[in-house]
């Protein structure tokens, strides 16, 4: 077992890859009650045209295939999985990213016996096609809660514009119809080929003894078999550098307009210590553009073109990427009118210094505050791993950011040809 | 340590598990048909602009400096009462390597949006006050936009029509237009005068510097009368209401409230949270299990109970042709629970999980804050070791007898336009 000390910090992380090739990572968090504990596979809703394992030919799967494996997996011979956290005072959830999905449990109490029965039940796949056709319906009606909240159609939407090929584009829980197509059979094959531990990662955080947990993961995996597999290979359609839709307007019962606009990113397939600094440097973009101490958004905020639904992110994962920018607003297009000059004006003008460091220690802050959080260390560290980052690299590389550095990513990342607007308007 | 200063109640709660330290400031007053609207968009007012930083945009450009504390304003009820909530969180310097004392210039800014807000003629600035009254109508219109959001409002409305318990916290659309800067600034003197204020710091800090920079930054102009909490009413009715609305969505929201007859300070809390706990609180409870495991008719079943007025709301996302069915569910659940018709196992999983949650709810500042301002408000003081007892001591008799006291109040169900 590897130990890695963070002093700064004051955290130290303990990592071993198993025999079977499970990755596993321990940070033990004094003082708190909780232990939270994450089991995460790199296969998402953009995964749906591979070769499933012991095949030769590629397969095409329906869409929302990851996401209802998802549920499906906390279904075994003696029922619900659910019920079994819960005698041991645990809370169970799980979720389906576009590139991940995964289980997690925290609990105060018997946490041995509750990391076992995560193990557990996501390396143990039961499905009949009874229980397939039941959770058709309750699928059926998450589908339909997202499709009347606007926020997230809007989210989906701006995403949908960008792309021409890439899965990234279609609904993580796919549609009524897609998921109707799913059988047992085909689960069964998305889980065989994603769900192998070579493929998966395992973050336990919390008040725990770093060498009795990883000894009781070992032998609780020592007892298993899995069949041998090569690199699992994932089939994506070149994506052209323009996006797909410049607009799209979606009328829906709604008071007050919405308005997101977004750029795609250019060069998606960037990994490791270049992908975090990248992500680092636009995100510090976006905030000196438009967090609330900047004259853009005193501007914006002043004319009554947005309020506090005012919002920014840019997210990337290999494959794919981009920033969002937007909220509530009274006039749409005025909005993305303003937006886009004040891009254009930001990335002509060299960066204020005062204002880059202070940026950038701000961003040291709400790193510092985001360790505050055992979910999001055992999530993003999670997702920095399989992006081959390290979470705790991030501080590092903040204080080493430059203005020259920060000007030239601009001019790059905020490309006028690779800009998108999606609005939800009251019908 | 909890202690009375300037007019105040000031909490510490001292911990090294955080890298941040965090501060909460609580300002209740009962709710009001006259005042909610007005009283809304105070905090709102008082982040944009203070004496030294006369802008928003200074505020949020110190905060920046500061490492990136930050600053949250929020309106709640709680009961009859309207709660006016300020939250900030600021880095540790300690794992910053810097000598700056963050938290004493974060309570610092603190106080002086509180008390020394940016004036003109002696009241709020004309420019902020307009700003700010077309943000609040922006955030009554986003209620309506978010329709689970908009479902238990209405809900709510309909429910508590007679009690001050079913007004919007976010107040009324027509109201705001014939607010002036000077009638708020008079409601913001009487919230310094009258309003009841909890201020919490939680973090690695040592108590008499944070006593001594609140006994100096927080000083209030005038003399400080706080009120007494307003006292919950429960009313009975007679039969229950069944509100049925349309509008264009695809799917049924499905809100049902029923009235405990139980608060926090009764002796049957526990019991309640137990009963809620089991009835639709939890993974493993009879509306998850019958509504979605068993019948497939939803994605979400569940119920909530607030502690302070003692309502119970369950809530579900259906088809609309599913209405008479999901109903009669859930009936049943409850139906089923008031005769005892629930195992000694299941109670076993219940208190698990609720001490799970109680202990994991300690381990987040806002959440630690959350459950001792229960105790403020309430004016019944309950440790986390008396949750974790009375937790346990309840019994499957005192569940069916906390149960029994709860009736039906009002079926609200928003629907599909006909035809459509």
């Amino acid at each position: 077992m590897k130990q890695i000390m963070f002093e700064q910090l004051n955290e130290t992380l303990y990592h071993k890859t198993l025999d079977n090739g499970l990755n596993v990572y321990i940070l033990p968090k004094q003082g708190f009650n909780k232990t939270y504990a994450t089991f995460t596979t790199l296969y998402g809703s953009v995964d749906n045209h591979f070769i499933p394992i012991g095949a030769k030919e590629p397969l095409k799967v329906p869409d929302g295939i990851a996401h209802f494996l998802e549920h499906k997996m906390f279904e075994d011979e003696d029922g619900d999985v659910f019920q079994l956290f819960s005698k041991q005072g645990a809370q169970a959830n799980a979720f389906t990213s576009f590139t991940r999905t995964a289980y997690l449990f925290s609990s105060t109490t018997e946490v041995e016996k509750n990391l076992v029965t995560l193990l557990d039940f996501v390396q143990h796949p039961y499905f009949t096609p009874e229980s397939v056709e039941k959770e058709k319906g309750i699928i059926g009606q998450e589908i339909k809660m997202y499709d009347d909240n606007s926020d997230w159609r809007l989210y989906f939407g701006v995403i949908e514009n960008m792309y021409v090929n890439h899965p990234v584009k279609i609904d993580i829980a796919g549609t009524v119809e897609s998921i109707d197509q799913i059988t047992k059979d085909l689960l069964y094959t998305c889980y065989e080929t994603f769900y192998h531990p070579k493929n998966m990662v395992l973050f336990i955080v919390g008040s725990i003894d770093p060498e009795e947990i990883m000894k009781l993961v070992i032998a609780n995996q020592a007892k298993k078999t899995f069949k041998e597999i090569a690199a699992i290979e994932r089939i994506f359609a070149d994506e052209p550098p323009t996006v797909a839709n410049k607009k799209q307007i979606l009328k829906m019962a709604v008071h007050t307009p919405k308005c997101l606009v977004g750029f795609k990113e250019k060069d998606p397939n960037k990994q490791g210590q270049d992908l975090l600094k990248h992500e680092l440097c636009i995100n510090i973009l976006l905030d000196l553009m438009f967090g609330q101490s900047s004259n853009n958004y005193a501007t914006l905020y002043n004319q009554g073109l947005i309020d506090d639904s005012f919002s920014f992110d840019y997210s990337a994962e290999k494959g794919f990427g981009f920033s969002i920018i937007g909220g509530d607003t009274k006039d749409p297009d005025q909005l993305v009118e303003t937006l886009e000059e004040m891009i254009q004006t930001f990335i002509q003008k060299p960066l204020d210094d005062n204002m880059v460091k202070r940026a950038i220690k701000k961003k040291i802050g709400t790193f510092m505050r985001s360790l505050n959080s055992p979910e999001y260390i055992a999530n993003q560290f999670t997702r920095y791993q399989f992006n081959a980052m390290n979470l705790f690299d991030v501080i590092g590389t903040l204080e080493n950011l430059t203005k020259e550095e920060l000007e030239e990513k601009a001019k790059g990342h905020f490309d006028p040809k690779m800009f998108t607007v999606c609005q939800v308007l009251p019908k | 340590m909890d202690l009375s200063l300037n007019g105040m109640n000031l909490h510490i709660v001292e911990t090294t598990k955080y890298k941040t330290n965090t501060i909460v400031l609580h300002i209740k007053s009962p709710l009001a048909k006259e005042t909610v609207t007005k009283r809304a968009l105070l905090p709102y007012i008082l982040q944009s602009g203070t004496k030294s930083f006369p802008t928003r945009q200074e505020i949020r450009s110190y905060l920046d400096e500061l490492y990136g504390a930050t600053l949250q304003v929020d309106v709640g009820k709680k009961g009859e009462n309207q709660i006016i909530t300020f939250r900030m969180d600021v880095t540790n310097e300690k794992y910053l390597n810097k000598q700056t004392p963050l938290l004493e210039e974060a309570l610092k800014l603190l106080a002086e949006i509180l008390l020394k807000p940016i004036t003109e003629n002696g009241v709020f600035t004309e420019a902020i006050v307009a700003n700010e009254k077309r943000n609040l109508k922006q955030r009554i219109h986003s209620i309506f936009d978010d329709k689970i959001r908009y479902a238990n409002m209405r809900l709510l409305e309909e429910m508590c029509k007679e009690e001050p318990y079913g007004l919007s916290v976010w107040g009324y659309e027509e109201e705001i237009d014939a607010i002036t800067p000077k009638l708020l600034f008079e409601q913001y003197n009487k919230l310094l005068k009258n309003d009841e204020i909890d201020l919490y710091i939680v973090g690695d800090v040592t108590p008499e510097k944070i006593e001594a920079v609140v006994k100096n930054s927080f000083s209030f102009p005038i003399e400080r009368q706080p009120f007494q909490t307003e006292e919950t009413k429960q009313i009975k009715k007679a039969q229950e209401t069944v509100i049925i609305e349309e509008q264009e969505v695809k799917q049924g929201k499905l809100h049902i409230g029923l009235r405990t007859n139980t608060t926090y300070k009764d002796n049957d809390y526990y019991a309640i949270q137990l009963f809620n706990g089991l009835f639709g609180g939890f993974s493993h409870s009879k509306l998850f299990i019958n509504v979605r495991e068993k019948a497939s008719l939803a994605y979400y079943a569940s119920s909530r109970f607030e502690s302070h007025k003692g309502l119970l709301m369950v809530m579900s996302g259906i088809e609309f042709e599913n209405y008479e069915k999901a109903v009669a569910i859930i009936k049943e659940q409850l139906i089923n629970m008031q005769k005892g018709d629930f195992s000694e196992k299941e109670i076993a999983q219940t208190k698990a999980v609720m001490k799970n949650q109680i202990l994991e709810t300690v381990d987040v500042p806002k959440g630690y804050v959350e459950l001792l301002y229960q105790n403020a408000v309430a004016k019944h003081s309950r440790t986390i070791e008396d949750w974790l007892q009375g937790i346990d001591r309840v019994t499957k008799e005192d569940m069916i007898k906390v149960g029994q006291k709860i009736t039906l109040d009002t079926i609200y169900f928003l629907k599909g336009k006909e035809g459509k």
